[in-house]
């Protein structure tokens, strides 16, 4: 069957979907936005968490027919999202940039370790994690870079997306708070105490903002 | 595997009658699942996304007709005061994301033991609203729960409203998991006090092949509240009653062993929630505070 | 936030002429993968997409034990859009089997399966429910053999042999052919010492079977390349011992295996052994197309090793003042059907089954078993993490007999630098366990019943079963327990453990550029963050790149036993040095006749130039170098160690040790058996955290999954059938966020002379003394005795 939707903002059209394709298979594998991580597949470990239609959700749960007509936003998208809502109150369409993904991740691309961008190696400046000059991130992303909330990273995607929706809805959580929210997002690495510090600190870093 | 996309209501039924086989998606949470892990290949899945009043509820005099789809989320944001015991059994669904889509429809439609909205509609009292291109019916609750997995409705029928009797007094929830969330039930329970009609009724979950009610337990503590006069005093209930009610409760379990928990364990559990949900729910009834619904509990 | 404590090294760190290089060693910078992780756009191993690329799908063992009477593959061949199956009569080469250390488990099924879930057939297909439809078309006629599920029926009189006609070079020593590896270790003499105790306590525990649960799930896509050979796009642990393991079975030469790491999501030892690499190269040897194979979470369970389950029996003495006399232990793991790691393990266990305690005689015993269970090898801890569950429940025991204080009597009991172990080697770096100990015990206990004294904001997410309602207080009781823990750094028992690096220096735009180059998995744990700061610590440089890991470079070694920061890091600071060198003498050729300092003074590269000792500058790097570049790639070794001896356990068979300690303070619903663990505070020696942050990240998660185990998390494999119960995330638990406690960590940086820069592998201790102080503070809550772990409610509440 063929599936039409918006993702980050853009048209998509997904054809010859197998109907008992997820909207995670359909991101990944047909529309080339990895991001969304394929962990569990049975909704327990919240690394495919997109929002739809602004809520968030398992992709892994959502069948791919389901989201025709309907608007994703996932981790790809995910800074322009936040940029459009501090712009507008709003998240909105997704401009140019990685977050709107056209085809899969090459091999080229691939050896290099990211979908896109011109490096063929892992760049670091002192005390500066950008590996790309120029990448735009939302709050909650540098939050979880600066906290070291990031160790494997599989976990990373669905976390800020949750974590970016919990803000959205309360922007001074307590610790029960960013618990319970987060308690559908599993994570092996870190145990959990730096994804809190990532949150609070961009719960404080937002309210300084304002 | 066809993919149906009834855009009403009653396309939805009409689909349904000439596909009896088809499987409804509505949150995904098991369907999903079962076909992910490979357990199921349904020959159709019908959509129910695109039916809104399927996600609408609606506060009458006496009952809340909650559309089937309305996800859990919004029961525990917008329901906690009309359907407290459901409220508190929705936030106990897995996590948020999955709160955000699941909803009471696919809980009764998939009739697992386990599923996490049962014993509060046992315990609060309500009817199923199914429907089919042949007409619509209710179905009492205490009659949905047919066997393990199975329930009341005919194959061309679809769930379209659950009408939940609005809480006339103290109800609590609680489930039995290893995990401080997002688990899957290895016990539940749920207590509801009706004052109106001097009546208490309850609900176990996973703990028998079906959701069931502690009806002894039930028969009992009505008795005792009624005999001690308790109803109209207000005074605290004996630790004997609240034993007794405790064990009638276990008593009424009829579990298996399992990956999750061994028999022996989920009927003791079943015991231990009854017990303290009579305290919790008796406590609020006499308005002392003692009995709070605690942050984070809906 | 974490409270970090700092300590002045004791010991002179080895060769460290550089310093204050700005986000070099020491400072917490951040990780150079970080950006594309947060943006989605690093590419995990099960991202890797390419044009025309099939599907594949591995058909598992159904039952455990059992004769493959007939394999159909007709139906399934086929298949519109099935392009392969594959089945043993299919493999290439001579060579079938593949192992770690001992070659003894098939590429696909020949025969027989000896375990549930070994891999069978293969399936190729355009799309993966055609692969899984053509894979369930598979017959395969399965006639049931006896089943080996545990000691008594592996060393049963008529017990099926696991593996006939071994030939590895354990069978020689091993009293039985389903034992894998014996390590016994005699020091001392318990009888003698046993008369001197006052108190005797004898413990028998069970450790039950961790999944790592990595989150990443086994992943690759193998491309055929125009040679003949293969592109192999991994996630693993280590890409040479892979290639070692894939090469033979393909009947290629390595170097017609060309494997790239790609990302890792997380492996904890999961990845150490092969998985769909060789699977994955075999079908797009066979079609001639890229093939990808992803698992999914129920496969996962199938496709790696776990942690070893053990049955530990332990007797301790102690005199009436509160010291050891003696340690009488036998230790059974359970290595399921296949050796894996099994070898290692078994040394670990029998080495470090004393803990981080005083222990002049002993008698230990540990065993691995063959049997038809699944398959078990590395976990982060392993052999370690079993020992400590029991010795530390042990000293529990003897201070409670002894009436004494639990961690007093740990102090008076444990080693320092100078105890000799029981394999007689000495212990040459500080051990500072007493110490430990003292901080976690120290640190003020947080206050009790919080729900209590929060009145009305009483928060049920605070308690016992959490959002599960399932109490406002009622049966809630307090515990706390301490546990301290001894883990080996490194491989061990005369193993060549060395790593490979290559640096290169160049200037590109002006600046000079450092390229380091490893085969290092980056599975998560900051490798790559390290080697930047050395890189930068030791050149002088600010801009690092980091190479993609792959097998264009010599052997990293695993990313395992706590030993990439050590081994890799060690390699990149030894290359580093050796180019610095080479810079140095290019610019003594090119200026020394200018100023006498070339000659004469020590000289440190600093901010992208030559600098005296005394602050000096004599040149830029940049125009020492010009056009040249500097490329090398050097090997590193730690220092060498010896086989134990197979009858007395005695040899220098460790590089080093690592100790942690924790504190744990539970509040267990005594009625449901249901376990909050409010605190779980540790302390760590790691002898010098090059980078802070990541140190107390891997802390904090290596204890999680200490408490994980501790309470909820074990594969249950059915005793009567050999089968996997809870294959899924639905009922293998492990820790949510709402079960995971504060982790206030307190880092201790006493340096060990031999390491480079004194460090101290650390990624593992944490994962050890974790488990025994949650189920400590669990027996002090509750009262009762606790040897089993994970400790589920049915043995809390008596409803087992």
């Amino acid at each position: 069957m063929r599936v039409n939707f918006t993702v980050n903002g853009r048209q998509q059209e997904a054809d010859d979907v197998w109907e008992g394709e997820s909207l995670l298979y359909v991101l990944r594998e047909r529309l080339g936005l990895p991001g969304s991580k394929n962990a569990c597949e049975q909704g327990e470990c919240g690394s495919c968490t997109v929002r739809l239609d602004g809520v968030p959700v398992c992709s892994c749960l959502v069948a791919a027919g389901q989201v025709e007509g309907r608007d994703v936003v996932t981790v790809e998208g995910l800074a322009e999202f936040s940029k459009q809502r501090e712009e507008h109150g709003h998240g909105g369409a997704c401009g140019t940039g990685g977050g709107c993904g056209s085809k899969g991740v090459s091999l080229d691309a691939a050896k290099q370790w990211q979908a896109h961008g011109p490096n063929s190696e892992l760049r670091s400046r002192a005390g500066d994690s950008q590996t790309g000059e120029g990448v735009e991130l939302s709050n909650i992303q540098q939050a979880f870079i600066d906290a070291g909330a990031v160790q494997c990273g599989f976990c990373t995607p669905g976390l800020l997306i949750q974590a970016d929706a919990l803000l959205e809805e309360n922007s001074s959580p307590s610790d029960q708070d960013i618990r319970e929210a987060l308690s559908g997002n599993l994570c092996r690495c870190t145990g959990y105490e730096k994804i809190l510090d990532a949150v609070r600190l961009a719960a404080a870093r937002q309210s300084e903002a304002v | 595997m066809d993919f149906l996309r009834p855009a009403s209501w009653e396309e939805a039924l009409a689909a349904k009658a000439e596909y009896p086989s088809a499987v409804p998606i509505a949150g995904g949470t098991d369907v999903m699942v079962e076909i992910n892990f490979d357990h199921r290949r349904p020959e159709y899945l019908l959509d129910l996304n695109r039916i809104g009043l399927l996600r609408e509820w609606e506060v009458g005099e006496d009952v809340v007709r909650l559309g089937a789809s309305v996800p859990y989320t919004q029961i525990m944001e917008n329901l906690r005061t009309e359907l407290p015991g459901l409220a508190l059994a929705s936030h106990t669904v897995a996590s948020p994301q999955i709160r955000n889509r699941g909803g009471v429809g696919g809980n009764l439609g998939c009739a697992s033991p386990a599923g996490d909205s049962h014993p509060a509609l046992l315990a609060a009292g309500a009817e199923v609203e199914v429907e089919s291109v042949r007409g619509s019916r209710l179905i009492p609750i205490d009659e949905f729960y047919t066997g393990v997995k199975r329930n009341a409705l005919a194959a061309d029928e679809l769930i379209k409203t659950v009408h939940v009797k609005k809480a006339d007094g103290p109800q609590q929830y609680s489930k039995v998991g290893s995990r401080n969330a997002m688990v899957i039930a290895v016990c539940a329970f749920g207590l509801a006090l009706h004052p109106e009609t001097r009546t208490v009724r309850t609900g176990i979950g996973s703990a028998a092949p079906t959701p069931i009610r502690a009806k002894a337990a039930e028969e009992f503590l009505n008795a005792a509240l009624e005999e001690g006069g308790f109803w109209e005093s207000g005074k605290v209930i004996t630790p004997s009653i609240a034993k007794q009610f405790g064990d009638l409760a276990s008593g009424a379990a009829n579990p298996i062993d399992d990956v999750r928990g061994t028999a022996k364990y989920r009927r003791h559990a079943v015991g231990i929630m009854a017990r303290r949900q009579l305290i919790w729910t008796w406590e609020q009834y006499r308005g002392t505070g003692n009995g709070r619904s605690l942050e984070g509990a809906a | 936030m974490a409270q970090n404590t700092r300590t002045v090294p004791a010991g002179t760190p080895t060769n460290v002429t550089q310093k204050h290089n700005k986000g070099g060693i020491g400072e917490s910078i951040l990780r150079p993968d970080g950006t594309l992780k947060v943006t989605g756009e690093f590419a995990y191993s099960s991202d890797m997409w390419h044009e025309d690329m099939l599907w594949g799908q591995t058909l598992r063992s159904t039952v455990a034990h059992a004769e493959i009477v007939s394999i159909d593959i007709s139906e399934a061949l086929a298949m519109p859009g099935v392009y392969s199956v594959l089945t043993y009569d299919d493999l290439p080469a001579e060579m079938k089997n593949y192992g770690l250390e001992i070659q003894d488990t098939p590429v696909l099924a020949h025969g027989r399966v000896r375990h549930h879930g070994e891999p069978v057939a293969l399936v190729a297909a355009d799309h993966p429910e055609t692969a899984r439809r053509a894979a369930a078309k598979i017959k395969i006629d399965y006639r049931e053999l006896p089943l080996v599920t545990d000691e008594a029926s592996a060393l049963a009189p008529d017990a099926p042999l696991i593996h006939e006609g071994r030939d590895d070079h354990h069978i020689g020593h091993v009293p039985h052919p389903n034992i894998v590896h014996r390590q016994p270790i005699i020091r001392g003499n318990v009888e003698e010492a046993r008369k001197r105790a006052d108190v005797i306590v004898e413990g028998e525990y069970t450790f039950g079977m961790q999944d790592q649960a990595f989150l990443g799930p086994e992943s690759g896509l193998a491309v055929p390349s125009e040679d003949g050979g293969v592109e192999l796009y991994v996630a693993t642990q280590w890409l040479h011992s892979d290639l070692q393991q894939i090469a033979p079975v393909l009947g290629l030469p390595p170097e017609k295996v060309r494997m790239t790491l790609s990302g890792v999501g997380g492996a904890f030892g999961g990845r150490e052994d092969i998985s769909m690499q060789i699977h994955a190269c075999l079908l797009a040897l066979a079609t001639n197309k890229p093939v990808k194979i992803v698992y999914n979470r129920f496969e996962s369970f199938f496709g790696h090793v776990h942690r070893h389950p053990a049955k530990l029996y332990y007797e301790h003495g102690a005199t009436k003042d509160g010291k050891l006399t003696h340690m009488k232990c036998k230790i059974v793991l359970d290595g399921g059907a296949y050796a894996s790691a099994s070898p290692a393990v078994v040394g670990n266990a029998s080495s470090l089954s004393v803990g981080p305690y005083v222990l002049e005689d002993v008698d230990i015993e540990a065993i691995a078993l063959y049997t038809n269970n699944p398959p078990c090898g590395a976990m982060r801890g392993f052999g370690a993490v079993q020992a400590c569950f029991a010795y530390e429940a042990q000293m529990d025991k003897l201070a409670a007999k002894l009436g004494m204080d639990p961690v007093e009597f740990r102090q008076l009991n444990a080693m320092e630098m100078g105890t000799v172990m029981p394999t007689g080697q000495v212990v040459d770096a500080p051990a500072p366990v007493a110490e430990l100990l003292r901080r976690v015990k120290a640190r003020p206990l947080p206050p009790e019943r919080q729900w209590e004294s929060a009145g009305e904001n009483a928060d049920v997410r605070a308690l016992p079963g959490g959002l599960s309602n399932t109490t406002h207080g009622e049966g809630v009781v307090r515990g706390v327990g301490y546990a301290v823990g001894i883990k080996n750094v490194g491989f061990s028992e005369g193993f060549d453990d060395y790593s490979t690096a290559r640096v290169r220096l160049e200037v590109i735009n002006g600046e000079p550029v450092a390229m380091v180059h490893t085969a290092m998995a980056e599975v998560g744990q900051g490798g790559i963050t390290v080697h930047t700061q050395i890189a930068r610590t030791e050149l002088g440089v600010t801009q690092v790149t980091i190479h993609p890991a792959d097998t264009q470079v010599g052997s990293a070694g695993s990313t395992s036993a706590s030993r990439q920061t050590y081994m890799t890091g060690g390699a990149v600071k030894n290359t580093c040095e050796a180019v610095r060198e080479a810079l140095l003498e290019i610019g003594r050729r090119k200026n020394g006749s200018y100023h006498p300092a070339w000659a004469t003074a020590e000289l440190l590269l600093e901010g992208g130039k030559v600098v005296t000792d005394g602050g000096e500058v004599l040149a830029d790097i940049a125009d020492i170098l010009e056009n040249e570049a500097i490329d090398l790639e050097l090997e590193f070794r730690h220092a060498a160690t010896e086989p134990f001896d197979l009858v007395t356990g005695q040899g220098n068979g460790h590089v080093q040790y690592t100790f942690a300690a924790h504190r744990a303070v539970v509040e267990v619903d005594t009625e449901l058996g249901l376990v909050k663990v409010v605190e779980l505070a540790t302390a760590q020696d790691v002898g010098k955290a090059l980078n802070m942050l990541s140190v107390v990240g891997q802390i904090q998660g290596g204890t999680t999954q200490g408490l994980g185990v501790a309470i909820m998390e074990e594969i249950i494999v059915d005793p009567k059938t050999a089968k996997v119960r809870n294959p899924s995330f639905t009922d293998y638990l492990i820790p949510t966020i709402l079960d995971t406690p504060t982790i206030p960590v307190d880092v201790l940086e006493l340096a060990d002379p031999k390491a480079p820069y004194g460090l101290r592998g650390m990624g593992e201790a944490p994962t050890l003394s974790s488990t025994p102080a949650v189920i400590a503070a669990i027996r002090q809550a509750t009262g009762l005795e606790i040897n089993k772990t994970p400790i589920r409610p049915e043995a809390l509440t008596g409803t087992l």
